[in-house]
């Protein structure tokens, strides 16, 4: 049992999703849509204990051995990520039954159970796979069903956005489907280890240099790296909450694993940024991506779009870790991603709670909600300290390992900048508290019941995250170590 | 080490933070929740007077709480500067308790459990900060102050009060984050640790322009400690409620940036090492000119709270310069206007919150007179002043003493005529007040239609009253009797077992 956990880990929610289609019964649905991501959840700590402990595990699908056969392969970097799926996927599954009562129509649930458990596979299977075209596979699995569940959000708006994602998404899916289809023509493998071992013998050829190319635009239209980000507000201030707290705590993390994946144990340190000029290029637009989308949240009135951009400015700080190229940036880039799936998804499931009591995210019906809302509200507030950086949550961890590592490399502007940058997340998440706490309620419209605290299957989840951001931020043994063991392993292993 | 005097100082910072459940649980009675409040400040004093015994004894103490990142820890240990900062913060705190009963209840304030509990809260954090061991746990609570004082600050939730602590929050959030952040990591990176230590951290070899802008970072970066052009804050805090602005605003948290300034100069840099920086004169000027300018705009402020707001800025800019002059009696000037001005502005505060709540006037030029509806507050007013300036028979004397002995020992003339200038207007900024109050006639019809004949003596509530007056016998004492205080002072440079 414990030999095939590998394939678990997929092969649960895979099953789990058309199961859901005898199940019929919503509650029951959700029910065990929660179940199997619970269970997907307990495979991947397994996995993750198991990686710290003997290291990389091999598996090979249906005993073919690699590389002509699949490969599943977990390191403790596909660990870690698939971790953070799994456990947010869990806790956000909470609130889904409350949530999707009131967004979408009753018909619809079971579908939205299918969809989520689909996108759940899809993301695990991108992180646990060894074999660069199950990659694109598994992608296009969790893109669609991506998809559909923005559609599912509850106005026509919801249909545009979708579009958009849908075909920005699959520009990206073609970019990325070129770059591999080059990289096989190549070399003529698709194993990831294999792959890593054969490209450094055509490194020089202008091939790979295209390949190479391809594949990071497509990865980074799937990260909303700036300026590349166009579809990401939308899609996420029109999908269903749940959907919105599901993927902005996931979804851009998986493209950011493709990333560190290709460029360090595929390609090579030595190809990516000594070859190519990557490390200008990622650090300049991970700047830009910073400041250019902290602006733009500052000027949104819906607080989803606010916090959506401020997804975008938050890759921004993974990506200038990226492109730092040592592995204290590597890992600072790492624990930020654990770091801001705590965070968003608190956020935005706080804006789920906002959203099922009060209808809106708009800033100017957030009138009040600190006296209306307290619980709710005080969970925004402590996620915005977080999202800022303040000493004892989980931002301040990754803002001083970040700092430390710029400097570590005499980056001294860059550090600098990194710590403006966070001030324009003081101004945006203030407009927010000084609306909530210092204006009056808005009056009751008549036939409309006054809003009330969120129920408890919110609160629950939320407050979870919430705790989770500052028990993080305290007791950093569990994400720092492995981020740095991740970090640390990615660069013993590059050629 | 003693496990008992360290059962204390955690004491010091955990008690006013479990006060506030006290606090919430009892909002419905009045005197029960001020009663919690009374007795944590009882509580807490006791305990920084035990530990400041013990010290004196000759205990060290220290506390390590968590390690939050692979050697960066919450650790808190206890030395005398700490000392004097805490003595000085839970007595005030106290005083200022008694006070506010008489302000908020004379004054018909909201949300005075919400005001009892951050109250609460910002003074666990000032004794977290006189006791961190290393300056990543000052800065933990260096923050939690900011966060937890902004309430304080936006308490009438007006527009005014908005805008105010946007203004607040804004610079002391964004230079710690911007700038102190940067040169705590920057310390970390080029020294390896953030423990404080008698003679600094830095490696003899470490580079002299990088640490020279290290230092401007923190000083920068200490958005707390006022130095222009980061002081707006202040007086934008001035919307609070006079409590708040007496012991947060002129005691803990301004305190606690001057503090912290010390704590950098002393600890981490070392004497030795702030005197051949690069940049050390640069910001001693910079301190002078932030000791001037703020002097000159006291004197164009009618708002009575905006005077003494700019006058707390230009007295901070004594205390940086004590540091950065990186001599003995320097550092034991400073320290000691610590608690002078402490002494000094907290009464000074205390008459503005009484003339408010007695006359309603909040503007100087309506003050004419004023010393015969008022005599006792006005008395009170004139000694706070005559310590603001540094004169006998008040405290303030001795702080001011000791910082231009430091200005000659180290034949800085200009800023020793930068601080004689700024004596003299001080003069002229504080001293018209109680005079026009007791020797200009009162306009010969007020607004209320009363004639001048007819004044009677109308004072604050007595609970203010008893709080004025025993901040005012502090400055007094502290003439008298600042040898204590010296001593401590005196021993921050020592060497510490």
């Amino acid at each position: 049992m414990l030999a095939h956990l590998p394939i678990l880990q997929v092969i649960v929610p895979l099953m789990a999703a058309p199961a859901c289609l005898i199940l019929r019964r919503p509650q029951l649905v959700w029910m065990f849509t929660l179940l199997a991501s619970t269970i997907a959840f307990i495979i991947s700590i397994l996995l993750l204990q198991q990686v710290m402990q003997t290291g990389t595990i091999s598996y090979e699908l249906g005993g073919w051995s690699p590389p002509w056969g699949i490969e599943y392969r977990i390191d403790k970097l596909n660990a870690f990520i698939a971790l953070i799926i799994s456990g947010v996927s869990t806790v956000v599954l909470v609130a889904a039954h409350t949530s999707i009562e009131k967004e979408i129509p009753q018909e619809k649930h079971t579908l939205f159970y299918i969809l989520y458990l689909l996108s759940l596979t899809g993301m695990l299977g991108i992180v646990t796979t060894g074999d660069a075209f199950n990659v694109f596979v598994f992608l296009e699995i969790s893109s669609l069903s991506a998809y559909s569940l923005i559609a599912l959000g509850r106005d026509r708006r919801a249909l545009w956005a979708s579009f958009q994602y849908l075909i920005m998404g699959t520009i990206g899916a073609t970019f990325i489907l070129i770059g591999i289809g080059l990289m096989y023509q190549m070399t003529g493998t698709l194993n990831m280890v294999d792959l890593a071992t054969r490209l450094p013998e055509v490194a020089e050829t202008r091939t790979v240099t295209t390949a190479y190319v391809f594949f990071i635009v497509g990865v980074c239209l799937k990260l909303a790296l700036f300026p590349l980000h166009l579809w990401l507000p939308n899609a996420y201030a029109h999908a269903p909450s749940i959907v919105t707290a599901f993927f902005a705590a996931t979804s851009t993390k998986v493209a950011a694993y493709l990333l560190i994946r290709f460029t360090f144990s595929i390609f090579g340190v030595s190809f990516s940024f000594t070859t190519l000029p990557m490390e200008m290029v990622f650090l300049t637009l991970g700047l830009l991506g910073i400041f250019v989308a902290s602006t733009v949240a500052i000027y949104q009135d819906n607080i989803k779009h606010v916090f959506a951009y401020s997804s975008v400015a938050q890759i921004g700080y993974m990506i200038v870790g990226f492109s730092m190229t040592t592995s204290a940036g590597l890992s600072a880039m790492l624990l930020h991603v654990f770091n801001h799936a705590l965070m968003k998804g608190a956020l935005f499931l706080a804006l789920g709670a906002v959203m099922l009591r009060v209808g809106s995210t708009q800033l100017k019906d957030f009138q009040g909600l600190g006296r209306q809302m307290p619980l709710t509200m005080a969970a925004i507030v402590v996620g915005g300290l977080s999202l800022i950086g303040v000493p004892l949550t989980v931002g301040f961890v990754s803002k001083w390992y970040l700092v430390v590592a710029a400097l570590e490399k005499g980056w001294w502007p860059v550090a600098g900048l990194v710590l403006l940058g966070s001030l324009l997340a003081v101004v945006y998440v203030w407009r927010i508290v000084e609306t909530a706490y210092f204006k009056a309620p808005l009056a009751p419209i008549a036939g409309k019941e006054q809003v009330k605290e969120a129920p408890m299957a919110f609160l629950l989840p939320v407050w979870m995250l919430v705790s989770a951001n500052v028990y993080f931020g305290l007791d950093t043994r569990l994400s720092v170590e492995i981020a740095t063991a991740a970090a640390q392993s990615l660069f013993g292993v590059a050629p | 080490m003693n496990s008992s005097l360290a059962t204390l100082l955690q004491l010091c910072i955990l008690l006013p933070i479990f006060a506030t459940l006290g606090i919430v649980a009892l909002r419905r009675h009045q005197n029960l929740r001020e009663a919690v409040s009374i007795g944590t400040s009882v509580l807490v004093f006791y305990a920084v007077v035990t530990i400041y015994l013990g010290v004196d004894a000759g205990e060290t103490i220290t506390v390590h709480w968590l390690q939050v990142l692979p050697g960066l820890s919450v650790n808190f240990s206890v030395e005398p500067l700490g000392v004097i900062f805490s003595l000085i913060a839970s007595f005030l705190w106290f005083v200022t308790i008694i006070y506010s009963m008489g302000y908020m209840r004379g004054h018909n304030e909201d949300h005075q459990t919400r005001f009892f509990c951050c109250f609460a809260i910002a003074i666990g954090s000032v004794m977290g900060v006189a006791f961190a061991d290393n300056l990543f746990t000052l800065f933990i609570f260096y923050e939690v102050l900011t966060l937890s004082t902004y309430p304080l600050v936006t308490h009438s939730g007006t527009e005014g009060a908005k805008k105010g602590g946007r203004t607040y929050l804004g610079i002391l959030l964004g230079t710690s984050v911007a700038f102190f952040l940067l040169a705590i990591v920057g310390t970390w990176v080029v020294a390896g640790r953030l423990d404080f230590t008698s003679g600094g951290v830095f490696p003899a070899e470490a580079n002299t322009t990088l640490l020279g802008i290290i230092l401007v970072l923190f000083i920068f970066g200490i958005g707390k400690a006022a130095i222009m052009p980061f002081h707006r804050w202040l007086p934008a805090a001035m919307v609070a409620p006079t409590p708040v602005s007496a012991l947060l605003h002129a005691v803990a948290v301004v305190k606690a940036g001057v503090f912290t300034v010390m704590k950098v100069g002393v600890f981490i840099f070392g004497l030795d090492l702030l005197v051949v920086l690069p940049t050390t004169q640069f910001l001693l000027y910079l301190a002078g000119a932030s000791v001037l300018l703020a002097s000159f705009v006291a004197m164009r402020q009618d708002n009575l709270k905006a005077r003494l707001a700019y006058s707390t800025v230009s007295q901070l800019g004594y205390i940086t310069i004590g540091v950065l002059l990186a001599t003995s009696s320097g550092v034991i000037a400073s320290s000691m206007n610590i608690a002078m001005h402490a002494f000094g502005k907290i009464t000074l505060f205390f008459c503005a919150g009484a003339i408010l709540v007695a006359a309603h006037k909040s503007n100087i030029s309506e003050m004419r007179g004023l010393g015969r509806q008022m005599p006792f507050t006005m008395v009170a007013f004139f000694i706070g002043s005559l310590s603001i300036i540094g004169l006998p028979p008040t405290g303030g004397t001795w702080s001011k003493w000791y910082l231009l002995m430091a200005t000659l020992e180290t034949e800085q003339l200009i800023i020793m005529a930068i601080l004689m200038l700024s004596s003299l207007l001080n003069i002229a900024y504080l001293m018209p007040i109680p005079f026009h109050a007791f020797f200009s006639n009162i306009p010969a019809k007020s607004e209320h239609g009363e004639s001048a004949a007819k004044v009677q003596i109308k004072e604050a509530p007595m609970a203010s009253l008893i709080a004025i007056g025993i901040a005012t016998l502090g400055c007094l004492v502290l003439f008298i009797y600042p040898n204590p205080l010296h001593e401590l002072a005196s021993a921050i440079l020592e060497p510490q077992q």
